[in-house]
């Protein structure tokens, strides 16, 4: 037997030892030491498991898509397209000036008139049956894609994003021609127009939760991607004119953020609809104020992840990990605040930082990846200058250990404890891997300070209690509330949020309202 | 040149994912344009078997979720519109004009889509959320019933058949289903659909035959939770309806309408779903 | 005994997530090699005779003879009747002989008799033993009383080295899985193991991670590492693999060896080293090649 070094058997062992299987623990680094007279422990390494992607063929340029065909922009500018795991350009998008957007909002104006408005609802609800299907057929490349251009791990696309957006799809397509079953009493009509800004959290899903519920309504649409995340939404537009659907009902335009407020600004519309920051709704609301245009907004977020002490503890954990690593915290309901009680903090610190040891960061098209690139260098520049403000404000900083790729932006996930309300890390919305880890002590005092917020898209709450559980969630102000679970979307479930985190819901029955005069 | 002689179908009972013949072997004349088809006659064991088989699928077809049910009754309506010729042809057989094949056999195809894409919302159209005081949390929200017994109409073959069996099934429900034994032959045509359209084996079971041999096993039969009963004849609707009441089954009563019904708003409703499905409320209390 | 709930629906989504883990190509190899060394391979049939048992030392000691660098399995596993014989032939190897005891796989059998059946097993030569609790006491609260008996079984059985067997599949939750896991441990289990592989559902890949979660709490509550086995139903290489990214993802990378992690298995030996074959070779394999025993 080797020499040991005897340690006093304590409550709580010290993170940096080991068990030795015999009572005793072992400082690490005498393990190190011991390394090479006892025989190798073993390890076992996961080698790279790329998903092929050669077969993804990309157009060197992309146009516009608008009234059912592809044209140059006015401007004659194109921008490029990157993979932020790489910095490598993908391919180039057009720039839609505001002359392209009055084209588009003109394109679907006349389709709504000519055609869309006396389509039958059940030959509507066709239409997006086929493109749910064609989704569904192309799912593996529209994955491969959509990692490519947001940075994303191949896993949360495959199996997330493309099939979340299929079933938007198919679940609107049922609407279509239901429409008087939705609500009590009432002869729906659509609007008109809708123009439509997506993130570039959710690309292709975005797309689908603004498209889908518009045309089963009636309505016609002018898209615009986010600008760092066009390809899936142009490679949609391919599945849509396949699928035959009469020209100018969907029209794509890619661009920056003037091509969005151009758009904003088309007085054709009859209605917008935004998902992005809070600081750009604003913006938008006041110009649909003026106006006077209907408009529906899902901006940001702040959520509480509450963690009873009587919670299951290991599945709590997950919820946590998954609330604020999930898509790298691209997440505008991410659980970027864990309120944990205070009598399991240091458990609940101590599991974390040991499973987060364990997240895979890397290549986004890696299967085994579990937390891909950031989606562009701002974004990275801003999670950074975030969080060094929490390490400025003296709050202890835990990381995932992992060496990060030379090139694109990468960014360790993060925890910090010892925040408090006040910090910046507690109250800004980073849109990165980064969590504040607070206190409560009692349920009263985590509803109080969840709540204490200007925002309200979602919150978290873990106990094994069910009649705490729906006591809580009825006191949380928020539109989306996960009790004992996180994350979790379907295209049934009404999502949008209080307060400052805009208004107007996306899925299920409520997710028509939008897009109806009723 | 000699003719080609074709190859002829052996009509047969669908159980349990299964073509079988009748376990009595017996079989009915059908005669038309020239030709006699003989199609398999359910015996009282068959509709028996078929009850076991319905039964034996609820549990897992009832526990799919909504979505998944949707997307299989969706690929129905794929698997027929890709063999509409055979669908349009197995009607002119038992006498309808081209044009009217045809329409029938669009608007059956429409009326499957039209079901599929309520099995994930009709949960959300009959739940409600109950404000019954402060302390509780209450919700009350529909569950499908259990194994329904569906005599269908007597024609038209397909869009009646349709009409009747597609939203017991988007309800979460297992079917038996007596069909015409005057237009058997699109009932046959439409187990191959099912068969080949990822329904599970027993979800459907259609049994052709005589009615006054099968519908009685079937009306009284003590695993079966509900009947939906289109039958012209007044004593033979009557005697089934009383039979049912052995062990409180939920009846539909319809009678035989005429073919234009079947094209008419009336014949489809989400109220379709609903007879087959029973209501549960569930109550919490809301407390720290 | 610390209670802490399961979330069945967390719980299968974690496993669920860790089972899309690619392995590929070395790790696959490696994987391999790895459950083969992990190997508890099982003969338990009413029909087993020592001829039988022999032939399965063969393929225990060396499973693949057109390939020597394939490791020999950590034990075999089979009635007390046969320990002896089994003993006898795997004599001067690594292999050891696990015996099942206590009126396996029911485990309804008077406790003196249950006792006498562990020592008489280790008195043959057994080197482990794999008990079964009483899934009855333990159904009907009588926690204790498992207790006792898991405690009883190990003093009779030193000095060889104790699974206690939970059936998982006779346990129907997770809550209870992890009470009878740490029950267990706290009565001195050296391994906590899944199922007898009787009856169906046996090893389950939410189960284990339950089990694996359970002795990663108890090691940082008394640091003492127990190990787990799971058995039942594993046929595949890939359901191998499986359970392996469990072990490594849960307690870490120095578990996946044959003092802390065992797979109880048969007709999955065979395929694990088809696949480890079609690595070498690049060529999809056919039974024909291997030897049953």
């Amino acid at each position: 037997m080797p020499a040991l070094v005897v340690k006093k058997r304590r409550r709580k062992p010290a993170q940096n030892s080991q068990a030795m299987g015999n009572g005793k623990r072992l400082k690490v680094e005498d393990s190190a030491r011991l390394a090479v007279t006892q025989p190798s422990r073993p390890t076992w390494p996961y080698v790279p498991a790329p998903e092929t992607h050669d077969y993804i063929k990309l157009a060197p340029r992309y146009e516009l898509f608008v009234g059912g065909k592809w044209l140059k922009p006015k401007s004659g500018r194109h921008f490029a397209s990157i993979n932020p795991a790489s910095e490598d350009v993908l391919t180039h998008v057009a720039d839609a000036s505001s002359e392209d957007v009055e084209g588009a909002v003109r394109a679907a104006r006349v389709a709504y008139e000519k055609y869309w408005r006396r389509c039958p609802g059940r030959e509507r609800a066709k239409y997006l049956y086929r493109i749910a299907r064609a989704i569904t057929e192309r799912s593996r490349e529209l994955a491969v894609l959509e990692s490519l251009d947001t940075g994303k791990p191949i896993r949360e696309s495959r199996d997330f994003d493309i099939p979340l957006a299929a079933a938007h799809f198919c679940y609107y397509a049922g609407w279509a021609d239901k429409l008087e079953w939705a609500f009590p009493n009432m002869t729906p009509r659509p609007l008109g127009v809708a123009g439509q800004i997506i993130p570039w959290n959710f690309p292709l899903l975005m797309a689908a939760w603004k498209i889908a519920p518009a045309l089963a309504c009636g309505n016609t649409v002018v898209l615009k991607p986010a600008e760092t995340t066009p390809l899936s939404a142009l490679w949609l537009a391919e599945i849509i004119q396949h699928a035959d659907l009469p020209p100018g009902v969907v029209n794509i335009i890619t661009g920056g953020p003037e091509t969005g407020a151009a758009l904003v600004r088309q007085p054709q519309l009859d209605k917008i609809a935004f998902t992005g920051s809070t600081e750009v709704g604003k913006e938008i609301a006041r110009e649909c104020a003026r106006l006077q245009r209907r408009v529906t907004l899902e901006l940001g977020g702040k959520a509480a992840n509450i963690v009873f002490d009587d919670a299951p503890i290991d599945q709590a954990i997950e919820g946590i990990i998954n609330g604020i690593f999930f898509n790298q915290g691209h997440v505008c309901c991410a659980g970027s605040r864990l309120l944990v009680q205070e009598s399991v903090l240091d458990l609940v610190v101590h599991k974390l930082s040991r499973r987060m040891q364990t997240l895979r960061v890397g290549q986004p098209l890696d299967k085994n990846t579990d937390v891909g690139a950031i989606n562009s260098k701002a974004q990275l520049e801003k999670i950074t200058a975030l969080a060094d403000t929490g390490e400025a404000a003296g709050c202890t900083r835990y990381e995932t250990k992992c060496t990060l790729p030379a090139r694109g932006f990468w960014f360790r996930p993060t925890f910090f404890t010892g925040v408090s309300l006040s910090h910046r890390i507690a109250q800004e919305e980073i849109f990165g891997p980064v969590l504040s880890v607070m206190t409560f002590r009692t349920p009263d005092e985590a509803v109080e300070k969840a709540n204490n917020t200007k925002y309200g898209l979602s919150a978290g709450v873990w106990t094994d209690k069910g009649s705490k559980n729906f006591k809580i969630v009825s006191q949380l102000r928020a539109g989306v509330v996960w009790a004992n679970t996180y994350n979790k979307f379907d295209p049934s479930s009404p999502f949008g949020g209080y307060k400052e985190s805009g208004f107007g819901r996306e899925g299920g029955v409520h997710g028509l309202l939008p897009y109806l005069e009723r | 040149m000699a003719t080609r002689v074709a190859v002829r179908k052996t009509h047969k009972l669908y159980i349990s994912g299964a073509f079988v013949r009748s376990e009595s072997s017996r079989t009915f004349p059908l005669s038309s344009h020239g030709q006699v088809f003989q199609i398999a006659r359910a015996s009282r064991k068959d509709v028996r078997d078929a009850v076991r088989a319905a039964r034996t699928a609820w549990p897992s077809w009832r526990d799919r979720s909504a979505y998944n049910r949707g997307q299989i009754v969706y690929r129905l309506a794929e698997i027929i519109e890709s063999r509409r010729d055979q669908f349009v042809d197995t009607l002119r057989v038992t006498g309808s004009a081209l044009g009217a094949a045809e329409k029938e056999v669009s608007a059956a195809i429409d009326r499957i889509v039209w079901y599929a894409g309520w099995c994930d919302k009709i949960e959300q159209l009959l739940s409600t959320k109950n404000p019954v005081g402060l302390s509780h949390f209450n919700v009350s929200s529909p569950e499908p019933t259990g194994v329904v017994g569906s005599v269908v109409p007597l024609e038209p073959g397909l869009i009646a058949l349709i009409s009747a069996l597609v939203p017991v099934v988007c309800g979460g429900n297992c079917a038996v289903v007596i069909a015409s034994d005057r237009e058997p032959l699109s009932a046959v045509a439409f187990a191959e659909a099912i068969a080949t359209a990822d329904v599970p084996a027993g979800v459907v079971n259609i049994l052709t035959g005589y009615r006054p041999e099968t519908v009685p096993t079937l009306a009284g039969h003590m695993d079966v939770n509900a009947l939906d009963l289109w039958i012209a004849d007044e004593a033979q609707d009557a005697a089934a309806a009383q039979l049912a009441c052995n062990n409180v089954k939920r009846v539909r009563r319809h009678g035989e309408p005429p073919n234009r019904f079947w094209y008419t708003g009336g014949a489809q409703g989400p109220e379709w779903i609903e007879a087959f499905m029973e209501i549960k409320t569930v109550w919490h209390p809301a407390g720290v | 005994m610390a209670f802490v709930p399961v979330d069945a629906v967390g719980l299968e989504e974690r496993a669920s997530v860790l089972s899309t883990r690619s392995i590929k190509r070395d790790s696959k190899i490696l994987g391999l090699r790895l459950a083969i060394a992990c190997m508890d391979l099982t003969t338990l049939e009413g029909k087993d005779t020592p001829e039988r048992v022999k032939q399965l030392c063969r393929k225990a000691l060396t499973p693949n003879p057109e390939d020597l660098t394939v490791p020999s399995v950590a034990a075999l596993c089979i009635y007390p009747q046969h320990v002896a014989v089994a003993k006898k032939a795997l004599r001067g190897s690594t292999v050891k002989v696990a015996s099942v005891a206590t009126a396996f796989p029911s485990g309804l059998a008077p406790r003196n008799v249950k006792l006498l059946e562990a020592r008489e097993a280790v008195a043959a030569g057994a080197d482990e033993i794999d008990m079964v609790i009483d899934r009855g006491a333990f159904l009907a609260g009588r926690y204790r009383d498992v207790a006792e008996e898991i405690a009883a079984v190990k003093e009779a059985s030193s000095p060889a080295l104790l699974k206690v067997i939970l059936e998982t599949g006779e346990l129907a939750t997770y809550d209870n899985v992890r009470r009878a896991s740490w029950l267990a441990m706290e009565a001195g289990a050296d391994f906590i193991k899944t199922s007898t592989g009787k009856i169906q559902p046996a090893a389950t890949l939410p189960v284990a991670l339950a089990m694996l979660e359970a002795v990663r709490d108890y090691e940082d509550r008394t640091g003492r590492s127990v190990g787990v086995k799971v058995a039942g139903g594993i046929r595949t290489a890939k359901q191998a693999l499986q359970f392996l990214v469990l072990v490594k993802e849960t307690l870490g990378d120095d578990r996946l060896d044959a003092r802390y992690f065992r797979i109880g298995a048969s007709s999955l030996l065979n395929d694990a080293l088809m696949q480890l074959t079609k690595e070498r070779t690049g060529v999809y394999q056919s039974e024909d090649y291997f030897t049953k025993d």
